[in-house]
């Protein structure tokens, strides 16, 4: 008999193993159909969710999802666990956690102290007892606060990344779009930029011009090109102003392998960024993307459910004290993430287990076109994940990204989010914001912002032409 | 009335438009006008209108007779052939479907044409992946401006396989199913809002299935208002010449001729 067994109506479900119990406790999920390790039936995955429920959570400990010999990730999350913050839930089952988590004595205080106990499997499994208000209610407790030129993660405060691309890397264009960005309130998470390409020179440009003009408006942000790590790491040694170093990072050694990356290539760029000082009020300088279906995509999943892997992720990122942390929920297409409903589902699971982990997390609330979902779905998920203390969004203008084909949040839509839930910009920003006309004294966006940019900044250097300010 | 508002710049009233400059400088919706803190309704509807042609992209369904009649009517070959993925749902979430052919259709390629070794130089196989409009547009014109090349250099050249509903890696199975030393597929790019109708163009040299797509090259987002047809035609025919003639593809395989051209990100 299974150890991981329970008898419903007469009916025995049996799971062979942990990850398989995991896996079959899952809401429904396209890519752990396509993997075939997904619930053959509703009731044999809330049979699952009983048999989960009672499983203590010493029991990750002893019981790791994937081998530590075949992995590093496992190694590492082993290695690095806390077994003193781990005490307090050291007696408890995950359906017990639900409870802990839920009452509302346990704060974030007591969330902070236990955070580097908690591994990123028993978020998951945890996680996959939680209805959606669930997930909302005990994320909200969870503050992450960090800081590089200004504070983001405190709370009724929602930062905002300006993601300006374009398919040449063209510098009037996105200065353009950042311009309009920063006059819609946005850009205090970061002003980063996704590259068509991964030429060290053209991100060594791009950070120089993005450095000159946060410096020429005093703009209390930082900058990303979200190249691959090497690349960027080629252009911090060639002199360029790197303020955060980015990487798309996935919850196996293989996953991360096929990204052309080791967990000791991140220690590197971590030190190699903070060696360089460029914080004013902090020194967190990582910026990670992840994204439930990366394992499953480059065929290294172990068997392990995307959700739980996406979890284990959230683990490679909280090693390296980043600033920015978030979910590109729905890039990924149908086959992992089949419609607004999964994406819904999954952009509040990636929330919560971050936030658990201790992460800053943000989301890039988005979906492809030929997922089967539509604006009305992401409106869904980005208030809700306001609701549940969301640290950042995304700014994209429109919505429409015009590099990467994919539909995304929009200055708009934080500023709508904004404004229904009383949120502010980081502090830093919010005050300069104020000072050059975008806000007006009650914090609401000012009528014409770009013409008092206009009139109180000066031109933004490196362009051919100034026409960039509408004078 | 805003008293700094410029030339470009129009009175603040709810579904005004500012800065009308600041909008010629990017093809990304900038300066798009607030209603509260919202979009106008004008840039509202231009948006959804842009995002329905984008889903309706998807939806299309593929008239593979009539694009293998217009390739067969400009001088090549073309037949049709299946892939396992069934319906556009399926196609939607069964990646792996779409990169089989199905038992039938195989069987009938075989039976049909010549299959045997060094038979071939290239085979050319065009879908609509994730839009239909795309492969529909662009990929005969592609085609048409492509083959003569490789036909004048002395190429031989398998007929084109036109395959409602396949991926990129269904190139590898037919490829090696022809024994062709190439494999090029057309096939339709996942929409944008602003390139509902885009087309990507992959090959691998010596294909066969299990080949990744480190092996692969690709040139991407050719459509009118980005590589046109016929720009990427002397593109590949340069790739496709080397390829062949050094043996290789993919990412030892760069287009050296000018600034490398490479596809978006794309997820997986």
């Amino acid at each position: 008999m299974s150890r991981y067994a329970t008898t419903l109506g007469g009916v025995t479900h049996a799971f062979g193993d942990l990850k398989t119990l995991l896996a079959r406790a899952s809401p429904p999920r396209s890519g752990d159909e396509l993997a075939g390790i997904a619930a053959g039936a509703e009731e044999e995955r809330i049979a699952a969710r009983f048999v989960l429920a009672d499983v203590p959570l010493a029991r990750f400990l002893a019981e790791p999802l994937i081998p530590a010999e075949d992995d590093d990730v496992t190694r590492m999350l082993l290695d690095t666990h806390d077994n003193a913050a781990f005490a307090p839930l050291s007696h408890l089952t995950v359906g017990g956690f639900r409870e802990w988590l839920l009452d509302p004595y346990t704060d974030g205080t007591v969330l902070a102290a236990v955070a580097a106990g908690i591994t990123p499997e028993m978020a998951a499994a945890v996680s996959k007892l939680m209805r959606a208000q669930d997930l909302i209610l005990v994320a909200r407790k969870c503050r992450v606060v960090t800081r590089f030129r200004d504070t983001v993660g405190l709370p009724g405060r929602l930062a905002v990344r300006i993601q300006p691309n374009h398919p040449t890397d063209d510098p009037l264009p996105i200065a353009a779009a950042i311009l309009d960005g920063l006059a819609h309130g946005c850009g205090d998470a970061v002003i980063g930029i996704n590259p068509a390409t991964d030429s060290v020179d053209r991100v060594v440009t791009l950070l120089r011009l993005l450095d000159e003009w946060i410096a020429a408006w005093r703009i209390p942000t930082q900058s990303c090109v979200l190249a691959h790590v090497t690349t960027q790491l080629e252009a911090l040694e060639r002199g360029a102003p790197v303020d955060l170093v980015f990487q798309s990072i996935a919850g196996t050694e293989a996953a991360n392998r096929s990204f052309g990356i080791t967990l000791a290539m991140l220690a590197e760029a971590e030190e190699a960024a903070r060696a360089l000082g460029r914080g004013t009020v902090g020194d967190h300088v990582m910026y990670f993307e992840t994204g439930q279906g990366s394992c499953l995509s480059a065929g290294a999943h172990h068997g392990v459910d995307q959700q739980t892997l996406e979890a284990r992720a959230h683990g490679v990122a909280r090693r390296f004290r980043p600033l920015l942390v978030n979910t590109v929920v729905g890039f990924i297409g149908p086959e992992y993430l089949a419609d607004g409903r999964q994406i819904t589902r999954a952009g509040l699971e990636d929330h919560f287990c971050g936030k658990l982990l201790g992460l800053p997390m943000g989301c890039d609330v988005c979906h492809t076109v030929h997922a089967d979902a539509g604006p009305d779905d992401l409106d869904g998920l980005l208030f809700l994940l306001g609701t549940a203390g969301c640290s950042y969004v995304m700014g994209v203008p429109g919505g429409d990204d015009i590099m990467l084909n994919y539909v995304s949040t929009s200055y708009h839509d934080a500023a709508a989010l904004r404004q229904a839930l009383g949120l502010r910009p980081a502090p830093e920003f919010e005050a300069w914001a104020t000072e050059v006309g975008i806000l007006d004294g009650a914090g609401r966006l000012a009528p014409e912002p770009a013409h008092r940019l206009a009139a109180r900044l000066p031109a933004l250097p490196g362009l051919a032409s100034t026409a960039v300010i509408p004078r | 009335m805003s008293d700094d508002a410029g030339p470009g710049g129009a009175v603040t009233q709810p579904g005004s438009r500012p800065w009308p400059p600041l909008a010629g400088l990017t093809p990304a919706r900038v300066a798009l006008g607030r209603a509260g803190d919202s979009l106008t309704t004008a840039a509202l509807l231009a948006l959804s209108l842009d995002h329905a042609r984008a889903r309706d992209a998807v939806l299309a369904p593929f008239d593979a007779v009539a694009v293998a009649e217009r390739i067969t009517a400009s001088g090549w070959p073309a037949v049709v052939a299946e892939s396992q993925a069934t319906d556009r749902r399926t196609h939607l979430l069964r990646p792996d479907l779409g990169r089989r052919l199905a038992p039938a259709a195989r069987a009938r390629l075989v039976a049909d044409h010549d299959t045997s070794r060094r038979a071939h130089d290239i085979v050319c196989i065009v879908s609509d992946g994730l839009s239909a409009p795309a492969a529909e547009a662009h990929a005969p014109a592609l085609a048409r401006a492509l083959l003569p090349s490789l036909a004048a250099d002395g190429w031989r050249i398998a007929p084109v396989v036109v395959v409602p509903r396949g991926r990129v890696a269904l190139g590898d199975e037919i490829g090696e199913l022809f024994a062709a030393r190439l494999a090029l597929v057309l096939l339709g790019e996942r929409p944008g809002l602003t390139a509902p109708a885009s087309l990507g163009a992959y090959f691998v040299h010596d294909p066969r299935p299990g080949r990744t797509d480190a092996e692969r090259n690709c040139v991407s987002n050719i459509h009118p208002g980005g590589l046109p047809p016929a720009a990427a035609a002397a593109t590949l025919l340069w790739l496709l010449r080397e390829a062949r003639a050094r043996g290789i593809s993919g990412v030892a395989l760069k287009d050296d001729r000018e600034p490398p051209r490479l596809p978006p990100p794309a997820p997986g």
